[in-house]
């Protein structure tokens, strides 16, 4: 049925913008090659992990960036504070709850997306890069929990991070070192609290986000996997079964003499 | 411009690194004029020495060139050098090697500050922390051979996280000296504290403020030594382990008796003792941290221990 007059005039009016904002910037050349990429067809739940890590994530981000108006990294007042958020303050024992617990499910859930990625071999070449990246956000994610697990300043936190401290402190060699400059003196005091309050909440989340997008970055440049009850290549139908990125299965050997 | 038309020029410039050297010394003697004259000196020679080597290098081309580069070519050879000199010369390589070299100077000089700053004051000794000496009061309130739970502050400025423990037992007279084992309740697995495995009789708890700072005494009978609550580590009532992941025994408490009063004055760590009470035979080191060993083949992988 061919387009009304009427019709006609809409999309122009919805596309104008767009289409503004597109020869200015490439910004929704960007999005569409970002968002409309072939994916296997054989794709299922588990290929969500990823992205369900991801909104984990940025649940911790937001909650955590609306918890430090209210908390105070200060011995005399943190467990105070955090008593404050969660008993006084509007929906605070929600947000609270929400990154304290959220904590757990975005390391579940890294645990998880790992273990999608072994068992469907999808960490194999080409994709080496991207697991590495995968192993070194799963360690800062670690490290997250670490330094936020004493900021309620309580008797738990306390010596969970004393003896967490003590472990790093037995490496050899470095060990001691590597404790000093975590305790940021030779014993647990207010400059600890402090440490890990901007670890917790700068370096590491920068460090996070940076690498997150890398990660992207990677499985937009290579594609998703087939997983391994997929099509093989000999089985594959040209149309609907081409990969997103042609050298991906027909790989140039990397050493053809030419 | 046509590309074609300027590549021949290109060949005749001869680029030279040399006038970063010259940018260096002028900079030094700009400094220098506000600073002291022997800087200026010093950024002079700079000029002159990177001066004279970069008039050197772009007027090569108008100098005879050496013997053996007119001799007769080893022609493939030689023109494979010739092209390296001219990608290393070109303007753009120049321009490349300028820009990734300034960044990283920037970069160093942003980032240095920062490290040194978060790195090394955890290192810087008399942090005000252990301000050790705390009067524990007079000798004729310990009983011989009570155990008593010591509790006191190192540095009530800190708030809690200053409180220490320790185990506290008056042995009698060595030798005409007053004897204690003071033993500190920091586990030397991981850090938690031990607690003594017997009855404590808090009714019986006496507090002596005589000191600059309150310190508490609740008299217990480690029966059973001490043990750790975090992973189960045991110690007898000397302080040696027996059974669990501890590596050493218990650190100890120095203590010197000045006027008649017990005073805490350091502490230091053990690896064994033998014996028990007065008698006892302490193999004594410097502090270290919980989970390291002071001694046996394992004392290698420790080879330098921060102050604290």
């Amino acid at each position: 049925m061919p387009k009304s007059e009427r019709r006609k005039q809409v999309e122009t009016v919805v596309t104008y913008p767009l289409d503004w904002i597109e020869e200015r910037t490439g910004w929704v050349g960007a999005i569409k090659y970002f968002l409309f990429r072939k994916v296997p067809s054989r794709t299922n739940w588990f290929h969500t992990l990823g992205s369900a890590t991801l909104t984990a994530f940025l649940v911790q981000a937001i909650t955590g960036i609306i918890l430090a108006m209210y908390y105070k990294p200060d011995p005399d007042s943190a467990y105070e504070s955090i008593q404050f958020i969660t008993n006084d303050l509007t929906w605070g024992w929600l947000v609270r709850g929400m990154h304290r617990f959220g904590a757990s499910v975005f390391i579940i859930l890294m645990f998880f997306h790992m273990a999608r990625v072994f068992l469907f071999g999808a960490y194999k070449y080409p994709r080496e890069v991207n697991w590495m990246v995968g192993a070194a956000l799963l360690i800062l994610g670690m490290f997250e929990g670490f330094t936020g697990y004493l900021l309620p300043w309580d008797q738990t936190s306390y010596w969970a991070s004393v003896v967490g401290i003590n472990i790093t402190g037995t490496g050899p060699f470095v060990g001691p070192f590597l404790a000093n400059i975590l305790k940021a003196g030779a014993e647990i005091d207010g400059n600890t609290l402090s440490r890990f309050y901007s670890i917790h909440m700068l370096v590491l989340p920068a460090a996070i986000a940076g690498l997150i997008l890398l990660h992207l970055w990677l499985v937009i440049r290579l594609g998703v996997s087939n997983p391994p009850w997929g099509p093989q290549p000999e089985e594959m139908d040209e149309d609907d079964e081409a990969p997103a990125r042609q050298g991906l299965v027909q790989p140039t050997p990397r050493s053809n003499g030419k | 411009m046509d590309q074609s038309e300027h590549v021949p020029e290109q060949h005749a410039q001869v680029l030279s690194l040399w006038p970063i050297g010259v940018a260096v010394g002028v900079a030094f003697a700009l400094v220098g004029l506000l600073v002291s004259w022997w800087i200026v000196a010093v950024g002079a020679v700079i000029i002159v020495l990177f001066g004279t080597a970069w008039i050197y290098d772009v007027t090569r081309d108008r100098r005879p060139q050496p013997v053996a580069a007119a001799g007769p070519p080893a022609a493939g050879e030689q023109i494979e050098r010739a092209s390296v000199v001219e990608h290393e010369t070109s303007r753009k390589g120049f321009l490349s090697a300028m820009t990734l070299g300034l960044g990283a100077a920037i970069g160093a000089i942003v980032t240095i500050p920062p490290l040194v700053f978060a790195g090394l004051p955890p290192f810087k000794k008399n942090q005000g922390f252990f301000d050790v000496d705390v009067d524990l009061g007079p000798l004729r309130d310990f009983e011989e051979g009570q155990w008593l739970v010591t509790h006191f502050n190192m540095n009530p400025a800190l708030g809690d996280v200053a409180e220490r423990t320790a185990y506290v037992r008056f042995n009698g007279d060595l030798e005409g000296e007053p004897s204690f084992t003071i033993i500190s309740n920091r586990c030397v697995h991981l850090g938690c504290p031990v607690q003594a495995n017997g009855p404590m009789t808090p009714e019986q708890k006496r507090t002596y403020a005589g000191g600059r700072r309150l310190v508490t005494f609740t008299p217990v009978l480690p029966a059973g030594g001490f043990g750790c609550p975090c992973h189960g580590g045991q110690y007898d009532t000397e302080g040696n382990r027996t059974a669990g992941p501890p590596v050493r025994a218990l650190d100890r408490w120095a203590y010197k008796v000045v006027d008649g009063r017990l005073r805490l004055v350091g502490a230091y760590s053990v690896n064994e003792v033998e014996g028990t009470g007065k008698d006892a035979n302490i193999g004594k080191y410097r502090l270290a941290q919980p989970g390291i060993h002071v001694d046996g083949v394992e004392q290698i992988l420790y080879p330098f221990i921060p102050p604290s």
